[in-house]
């Protein structure tokens, strides 16, 4: 009796026991699961960051070589021609690109806000261009802008000889078409989050206006685009950001030329980096457009947090 | 009909007409022989419809000494965007989840770091993932690029799935808890079942950021290990010799074609996380 009730007790321990080992298991596969992708991410981001950082401040060419050369780097970086160049053509090509594509995307979402018919089809013609690769759609306007076969060409071939239109050849011009195909592509974009914007008004304000005898030329002025104005500072701050990371457009459509016209930022980096393999160099480069990014980006932040502030005592 | 009205159709057909423009050029310039456009212009009706440049582009032109068209560009993508897709969702739903419900000390702090990754440039990255593919001997292999892209995706995919878990009430996870279930029971019987709607925008999202990328492409593989983006760049240099633009139309339409067929199919989802990706 008493041994048969022993058994009994030692089969429940080493139940138990078997229990305690699953449960500790399944938690250290639990930590591991929450912990170890999460790491590997966060990590990744501080980590590279860093990395890159501390190359840029050491003598590394072609390997990396850890010794420290202070800001050695960054002074040949910035007296190049090709990094002069690139601030330049940010400055030329990331208002231009923006400017432009915030109007023209306010302008489609204007008029698809107007209950026109076929609203769908048009929205999906404004936005397909963003579903393609730059590598796709640069590669189709280096094409039509090619002045041998592109629209030089077939405005000659109907009569007018003397007609030119070779920007992307013209040094002093290719700029503007990086500028032009960049409208081509993010306009779209915009379209969708002012039109998001100006559906999302509310609909007593509208009726309000209406009733005072608002037309539709007051209604956009005076009422809408007010009411919507944070958005334009969201596109605006969107668009810039993918205007100083950009490099496949320019790297499909003139790859930089002619001769450095039409250098970026990132192409810069990218010449260091991989074609005349000075790592260090390099970094130093990657470190300044990360930090005319964060000019950008920052004042945006606090900008966000200050309104959700606002917001949450409201 | 006001006039009012009818700028405003006048305007909208014209501008669609202008946006199509390009893809309709490649359209008819894939349809006709590349002798005719170089002796007319990229922009004429073909003289007669010719096929042959598909086939040709697909498996048959010859680029970078290798005359095997875009074929095993084409498959070398596709081996990239597909599992790079489906784990950098199945690691960013999880991440989502842990962060969102799960709950643990610092979570905001690391989700803030996480979504960091949306802001920094590539750039920044270059030289760690040279080093790091080179000690995982990944280093000109689709299966490095799937380790670059899991990882940065799922800076994107745990904001879109964490986001959109936030929705989802505590109490749910509570009432789970107490009947006994665990991390992963919760996750596979609850979490996973309310999801396809953001699963679905983050697969589109992921798919068409990972096969429209070029900058790592060009970066860590070369030669026949390259995605297609890399390629028809590679292929554009290569041929200014010698300009084949009816084969090169087609080759560019069939890269083109898996996302352009994913935003046709799945423009609504396609939107929501361009959108969502964006305004964070």
């Amino acid at each position: 009796m008493r041994t048969g009730l022993t058994l009994v007790a030692a089969k429940q321990d080493a139940g138990r026991e078997q229990g305690v080992w699953r449960r500790r298991f399944v938690g250290v596969l639990t930590e591991l699961a929450i912990w170890l992708p999460l790491s590997v991410s966060a990590g990744h981001v501080v980590l590279f960051t860093a990395w890159t950082t501390w190359v840029s401040f050491t003598a590394s060419s072609l390997m990396p070589d850890y010794t420290w050369v202070g800001l050695r780097n960054y002074w040949a970086v910035t007296r190049t021609a090709n990094f002069q160049i690139a601030y330049v053509n940010l400055v030329i090509f990331g208002f231009g690109f923006v400017l432009l594509t915030m109007a023209l995307g306010l302008l489609l979402a204007i008029l698809l806000d107007q209950r026109v018919r076929g609203e769908n089809v048009l929205r999906t013609i404004f936005l397909y261009p963003l579903a393609v690769s730059f590598v796709v759609t640069g590669t189709v306007w280096s094409w039509l802008l090619n002045p041998g076969l592109g629209l030089q060409r077939v405005v000659q071939n109907l009569g007018w000889q003397d007609f030119r239109f070779d920007w992307l050849v013209q040094s002093d011009k290719a700029i503007y078409t990086l500028i032009f195909a960049g409208v081509w592509q993010g306009a779209g974009f915009a379209m969708a989050l002012f039109l998001a914007g100006l559906r999302s008004v509310d609909a007593d304000l509208v009726k309000a206006a209406q009733i005072d005898g608002a037309g539709p030329w007051r209604m956009y002025r005076r009422v809408l685009l007010p009411t919507i104005w944070p958005i334009f500072i969201t596109v605006f701050v969107i668009l810039l950001r993918s205007a100083i990371t950009s490099f496949d457009l320019v790297r499909a459509l003139t790859g930089g030329g002619p001769g450095i016209s039409t250098m970026l930022p990132t192409l810069v980096v990218y010449d260091f980096m991989f074609q005349r393999s000075e790592l260090g160099r390099g970094s130093a480069a990657a470190v300044l457009m990360l930090l005319s990014l964060v000019v950008v980006m920052a004042p945006y932040g606090l900008y966000v947090r200050w309104q959700r502030q606002r917001q949450a005592r409201a | 009909m006001k006039w009012t009205r009818v700028i405003v159709y006048a305007a909208l057909i014209i501008l669609a007409l202008l946006f199509l423009v390009p893809l309709g050029i490649v359209v008819v310039n894939s349809l006709r022989s590349s002798r005719e456009i170089a002796a007319t212009s990229l922009i004429g009706w073909p003289s007669h419809l010719i096929f042959a440049n598909y086939g040709q582009a697909w498996n048959r032109f010859c680029m970078a000494e290798h005359c095997w068209g875009i074929e095993p560009y084409m498959l070398n993508s596709l081996t990239l965007a597909i599992p790079a897709t489906i784990i950098s969702t199945l690691l960013g739903a999880l991440a989502g989840y842990s962060i969102s419900l799960w709950r643990f000390r610092g979570d905001q702090f690391v989700f803030g770091l996480v979504t960091l990754g949306i802001f920094l440039p590539e750039q920044m990255k270059l030289i760690p993932w040279v080093v790091v593919l080179r000690e995982l001997s990944l280093m000109n292999t689709i299966a490095g690029l799937i380790l670059i892209h899991t990882v940065q995706g799922m800076s994107f995919t745990t904001l879109f799935c964490r986001n959109y878990y936030v929705g989802i009430p505590q109490d749910l996870l509570k009432a789970a808890r107490i009947d006994g279930a665990g991390f992963f029971r919760i996750f596979w019987r609850i979490i996973l079942p309310l999801s396809p709607p953001i699963l679905i925008v983050t697969v589109i999202f992921q798919f068409t950021g990972i096969w429209n990328e070029f900058l790592y492409g060009v970066t860590f593989t070369s030669g026949g290990q390259q995605p297609v983006t890399a390629a028809l760049i590679a292929l554009s240099a290569a041929i200014t010799s010698e300009p084949i633009y009816g084969e090169q139309s087609a080759a560019v339409l069939i890269a083109a074609l898996p996302t352009l067929l994913v935003y046709l199919f799945g423009g609504r989802y396609f939107l929501r996380g361009l959108t969502a990706g964006a305004v964070k």
